[in-house]
């Protein structure tokens, strides 16, 4: 064991040394190493965040929601035949709404841009959105405080609206908007409560910035009741999702009239999608990234196992003069191999070094964090390669005969 | 007395190209515990390749070699370095230190690699360098010092572990004849106190400190006899 330790000691003392004397070489030479464990890193990096972002946003979409759509999630169809399909109209949400029996609630949803105002303050491009009393339900979302309308409101389509968290802290700063009117586009709407913060879909679309209504009134003041919307289904339980599936479908082809032999002209979306559709990003980014880190490192190995074997023969005097004094050939092997391996690890520290700030800058866009397990797998990685590509270098050293070796000047 | 080492019949044959040469053809010799010997003879006679094989630095083509009564002649790679770590003391003519690390650490490396514990090592180190005279220098790289203290700092290496035999290869070679004396004195010292030396030398001058004169032509012994009228030290062996 003692034994062990004094040589170790020598090898760790003999590579630093080397490093120290050739300070230039060893980070050139590292370039490959460094740039490999940049990329592994911040691919890490970037793979975490869009993660965490997404779980985060998924959420509100609902694991159990069908979405009945004209436009596909995901696409792939024919963007012409798509764009020609009839609009979805609020007859066929009440079918579904009527018949479903795998359905828990069922709600219509139709939406427009428009500015909020209230008093001297104004808001651009909130989002108006139609749908019925059963929209927090449909989509388990909750109200802050006040309420949410109801169906006798939906059904006389009244001028009320639950709006969102961003509407409310943006135009009401010192009020309790309760009972409050505000202008949407151009009518007059009462505030009856406030949603919960939601946050965004992906980072890029707040839900939060927006104003629910009744549906029947929407019809009124945006769109006519032959405007297209959408339809939601949330379905009695996870597991029934793909009967309720069946189930709306069905309805939708009779409501649709569509005869047996004619595709579906309506698309049924559900969150499955956008993750199927997510993880093929996520392994592209994946793919990518590890092709460029598997490529640099396999170059910075390239390199790394040149510098050794330039090393080895700078020094065979040394190496000489080394087994002279008795070192034996596993010892020549295991210096030179603790040599290279102490070369990547520098490489993958200062690749640490440089990555961990970057992570930092990626954060301010994605909110994320160089995961450990990330950090320890580019330590071991670049340990292996030092290993490695210093394995034929140092076993190289480890058979010159000692005799020559003395010669060699 | 005590035989420390005994060849038979060993020989030695580099192929070079196709050629063979026969660096050794048939060498038989004994020395013992304490003894003082030089091999002299003319350049390529095989005075290196003789070392080397008594250094376990070369093994022989044929012929039985036994150190302390052990047949070295059979060992593997590390057995050999096993040996050379415990039981030779080797010095050579051009000083082969390490560049890079100081005396102290020069002297201590056969110790590392022998498996002594750091503090042992240390206090071993320190007086081996005091017995060649350069406690003073004890931190200083080998590029700070003149050629016969590199020598000094190299048979301190080559003493430190307690070798069964010191072996220099021309170990004057590279130096001015008054630094030879003092190296010589140095040896004369080392062998006063119970070492067995054996040295390789071109100058009868130098020879004569020994008390056996070994001498090779073309890989045989030619004549092995004793010193007559043996030369004594003029400086002490000690400076610093
Ligand atoms: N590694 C080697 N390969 C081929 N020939 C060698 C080698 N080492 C020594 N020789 C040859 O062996 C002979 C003895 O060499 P050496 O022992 O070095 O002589 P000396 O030290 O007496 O000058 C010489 O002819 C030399 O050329
Ligand atoms: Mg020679």
């Amino acid at each position: 064991m003692k034994y062990a330790f004094g040589e170790f000691r020598e090898g760790l003392l003999i590579a630093f040394t080397a490093i120290r004397a050739n300070k230039m070489r060893s980070v050139l030479t590292a370039l490959g190493i460094i740039i490999g464990i940049v990329s592994v890193t911040l691919m890490g990096t970037a793979i975490e965040g869009l993660n965490r972002a997404f779980n985060k946003s998924i959420a509100a979409i609902g694991a159990d929601v069908l979405y009945v759509q004209k436009w596909p999630w995901g696409g792939g169809e024919d963007w012409w035949k798509i764009r020609n399909r009839k609009d979805i109209l609020i007859q066929q949400a009440r079918a579904v709404e009527k018949q479903a029996e795998f359905a828990r609630s069922v709600s219509p949803a139709a939406g427009a841009r428009r500015q909020a105002k209230y008093n001297q303050k104004v808001l651009e491009n909130v989002v108006i959105v139609g749908t019925n009393a059963d929209f927090l339900t449909t989509l388990g979302v909750n109200v802050e405080f006040g309420r949410f309308f109801t169906s006798a409101e939906d059904d006389g389509g009244r001028p009320v609206c639950a709006i969102g968290s961003e509407v409310a802290a943006n135009l009401f700063t010192n009020e309790n908007p309760l009972g409050k009117t505000i202008k949407l586009g151009s009518g007059n709407y009462k505030i009856v409560g406030v949603i919960e913060k939601q946050g965004s879909i992906l980072g890029m679309e707040s839900l939060d910035n927006r104003a629910y209504i009744p549906i029947n009134r929407f019809f009124k003041n945006f769109q006519s009741r032959f405007g297209g919307i959408q339809i939601m289904v949330k379905a009695i339980s996870m597991k029934d999702l793909d009967e309720a599936k069946e189930e709306v479908r069905g309805i939708m082809r009779k409501a649709r009239g569509l005869h047996p032999k004619q595709a579906d002209d309506f698309a049924i979306n559900q969150q499955e999608m956008i993750i199927q559709t997510f993880n093929t990003i996520g392994v592209v980014i994946a793919g990518v990234g590890l092709f460029i880190t598997g490529l640099s490192l396999f170059v910075g190995g390239i390199g790394i196992m040149n510098i050794m074997f330039v090393s080895v023969t700078e020094r065979t005097k040394e190496i000489g003069i080394r087994m002279a004094i008795g070192a034996p050939r596993r010892t020549i092997l295991q210096q030179f191999l603790m040599e290279s391996a102490a070369l990547c690890l520098m490489g993958g520290v200062i690749g640490l070094m440089i990555s961990f700030p970057l992570s930092l800058i990626i954060d301010q866009i994605l909110p994320t964090a160089m995961p450990l397990s990330i950090v320890a797998i580019a330590i071991l990685v670049s340990l292996f390669v030092g290993l490695v590509s210093g394995f034929l270098p140092a076993f190289r050293a480890s058979r010159l005969d000692p005799v020559d070796a003395l010669r060699y000047e | 007395m005590d035989t420390v080492i005994r060849l038979n019949n060993i020989t030695k044959i580099y192929h070079v190209g196709s050629e063979d040469v026969h660096a050794l053809q048939s060498v038989s010799l004994e020395i013992h515990k304490n003894e003082y010997v030089a091999i002299m003879g003319p350049s390529g006679s095989g005075k290196s390749t003789l070392m080397n094989i008594v250094g376990c630095l070369d093994t022989p083509t044929s012929g039985l070699y036994e150190l302390n009564k052990t047949n070295v002649s059979e060992m593997n790679d590390n057995q050999l370095a096993r040996i050379r770590n415990k039981e030779i003391g080797f010095v050579f003519q051009t000083f082969n230190l390490l560049a890079r690390s100081d005396v102290l650490h020069n002297v201590e490396l056969p110790l590392i690699y022998g498996g002594v514990s750091s503090s042992e090592r240390k206090k071993m180190a320190r007086e081996a360098i005091g017995r060649v005279g350069l406690t003073e220098r004890i931190h200083h790289k080998p590029n700070e010092l003149s050629g016969g203290q590199r020598q000094r700092v190299a048979i301190a290496r080559a003493l430190v572990t307690q070798p069964s035999i010191l072996l220099a290869d021309e170990p004057t070679g590279n130096l001015d004849s008054k630094t030879g004396d003092e190296i010589m004195a140095l040896f004369d010292t080392l062998q006063k106190e119970g070492n067995t030396i054996i040295l390789v030398t071109h100058e009868e001058y130098i020879a004569e400190h020994t008390d056996r004169i070994i001498r090779l032509r073309d890989g045989n012994i030619e004549s092995d006899q004793a010193v007559q009228n043996k030369r004594v030290a003029v400086t002490t062996g000690k400076i610093g």
